[in-house]
């Protein structure tokens, strides 16, 4: 159960297939415009449910429970070999 | 008639609320319109723009000389000669990059008009720029950000933008990829009656014309010259009007205003399966030719920014060079920004070899890096996402297919795209817009204004397109 007033993420469906603009890639008109949008709930809910939030600005948005107090994940990540030369290389022609 | 095409149908009603430009009084001929009327009706004089980014902490960022790249742009030139190379660290506004110039002006007006909110489309650097520009000013934002593919994988770069824009306050409205994000704006803006900041708006360009004039002031007086040349990178073509603008207003003639952007050639900007295949989500090919061929494609019925208008010469980049120089500027000069903003400065590296070791070339923007901004996570993602990447030779680029990293830097190197080709695809795309085979003399003094081009060689254009002067 997500309480009243959580922090959540509800996803909306802006467009289906068929009301997608004419002059997109044949790939991307297969699929419908997705919209993601954060507040805090207004009712009780669970993960699927249908729900109303208030977003940040106070502007209340209805959709589908996906993610409850969505963070951010994004990283420097994993060393990239590749690069390591760069610098030393760089360093020892400015030095000749 | 679908949901979309309704509402775009709509689209210059829904404008005027949310900007107050009634743009219809602009329009002149049958494809002209005027521009500096436009430019000129935005109601605040160059010094008082000046005034309102001083008041927020925006633009007289400091002009820095990068002597180690320099340094090794001579030691691999062919001529062993090579230009000072200087940056302009942009980084350095508030948001953490020269996009705060954009949103002041605009941000400043909502707030003088006495809307509530402002709203902007973005997935890039503006985003930011205008949600913290909103709270220094007392508003409401909400940006609207292109942020992921089908399956809800986003870029990093975007998802960093997204965050930043949350850690402001404000409301952010992820969509997956395709050009109706226009749509859901469209909508939000009708729903909320906040001001339309528009990348494209006269606002936002009058904002960045402090950025050229800053440019030229600051070479006078530490340098006692204009620059000899400042290199843009150019998406969606503000950057370069503006900028180009203000060296105009600085009282620059001979300065070349040169736009670089990292080749993206052969992936389409609306595919849902190129949207993770590119490692550059602005400052590239995708945007660059289309704004400048076609400026009017925008979120306002007019744009401000006319890049060809204003451009001497148009390069292009490959995605690994742009890396490359990424870890060059954060390992010679000890700066780390970027990556997307020094597409001007790995082009600026080959530029610079053309000229003579005491002439000027000034890159005219850094950016904040931080967490998914950075070559790191952009290489790691690229991985993932099936692009190879080698030490090689650049020239073998293949975008969407691999990355390549320059294994020397005498390999540096920028194409040239014809400007001459562009102008005739500006040329093909207004005349498309003509409703019948004829144009009045006003639109030939704007299409000779608009590309450079003389009013004879326009008319010469117009007489093979069978296109009559009435």
């Amino acid at each position: 159960m997500i309480k009243k007033g959580t922090w959540v993420e509800i996803e909306e469906i802006v467009l289906t297939t068929e009301d997608r603009a004419k002059n997109i890639p044949e790939e991307t008109k297969k699929t419908p415009l997705k919209c993601w949008i954060r507040g805090n709930c207004l009712s009780d809910c669970k993960i699927g449910d249908e729900v109303e939030v208030e977003t940040n600005v106070g502007r209340i948005s209805k959709g589908k429970v996906v993610d409850v107090e969505p963070g951010y994940y994004h990283s420097f990540g994993k060393y990239v070999g590749e690069i390591g030369y760069i610098g030393k290389q760089a360093r020892e022609i400015i030095s000749k | 008639m679908n949901k979309y095409e309704e509402l775009i149908l709509r689209k210059n009603e829904i404008m005027l609320k949310s900007v107050g430009i009634n743009f219809d009084k602009y329009e002149t001929g049958k494809l002209s319109f005027d521009y500096e009327g436009l430019m000129r009706d935005i109601g605040y004089s160059f010094q008082e723009i000046r005034e309102i980014q001083t008041e927020v902490g925006v633009g007289n960022t400091p002009l820095l000389e990068l002597k180690n790249i320099t340094n090794l742009a001579r030691k691999v030139s062919k001529t062993g000669k090579a230009a000072r190379i200087f940056v302009k660290d942009e980084s350095c506004n508030p948001s953490g990059s020269f996009k705060d110039r954009r949103a002041s002006v605009s941000v400043y007006d909502a707030m003088k008009k006495g809307y509530k909110g402002v709203a902007a489309a973005t997935s890039g650097n503006y985003g930011a720029a205008v949600a913290s520009q909103a709270n220094i000013r007392g508003l409401k934002c909400i940006i609207a950000n292109e942020c992921y593919d089908s399956k809800k994988v986003g870029q990093p770069e975007i998802i960093e933008k997204g965050r930043k824009c949350e850690g402001y306050g404000s409301e952010v409205v992820r969509l997956t990829v395709g050009p109706e994000l226009f749509y859901t704006y469209l909508k939000m803006l009708e729903d909320t009656g906040y001001y339309n900041a528009s990348l494209y708006s006269s606002y936002g360009v009058a904002g960045v014309e402090t950025l050229g004039y800053e440019i030229a002031e600051q070479c006078r007086e530490k340098l006692g010259k204009d620059p000899t040349a400042v290199v843009i990178t150019h998406a969606g073509g503000g950057n370069v009007t503006g900028t180009a603008r203000g060296l105009i207003k600085a009282g620059t003639t001979d300065t070349k205003v040169i736009g670089a952007s990292v080749d993206l050639s052969g992936l389409h900007m609306a595919s849902d399966i190129d949207f993770n295949k590119k490692s550059f989500t602005t400052g590239h090919t995708g945007f660059g030719i289309p704004f400048m061929t076609n400026p009017d494609r925008s979120d306002v019925p007019r744009s401000a920014a006319r890049p060809l208008k204003y451009m001497d010469r148009y390069v292009t980049i490959s995605q690994g060079e742009v890396f490359w120089m990424t870890e060059i500027l954060a390992q010679l000069e000890g700066l780390e920004r970027g990556p997307a903003g020094n597409t001007s400065l790995a082009s600026a590296f080959a530029i610079a070899q053309e000229y003579d070791d005491d002439e000027i070339i000034v890159v005219q923007e850094t950016e904040y890096t931080g967490a998914g901004k950075h070559l790191l996570p952009q290489l790691n993602f690229a991985k993932e996402n099936g692009i190879e990447i080698y030490i090689g030779d650049p020239k073998e680029q293949v975008p969407g297919k691999n990355i390549v990293l320059p294994s020397h830097p005498s390999l540096v190197s920028v194409t040239d795209m014809s400007m001459e080709d562009l102008r005739n695809s500006y040329l093909r795309n207004a005349f498309k817009k003509l409703k019948e085979n004829k144009v009045e003399q006003v639109d030939v003094n704007f299409l000779s204004e608009e590309t450079k081009m003389s009013k004879e060689e326009i008319m010469e254009i117009l007489k093979k397109n069978n296109i009559e002067i009435g």
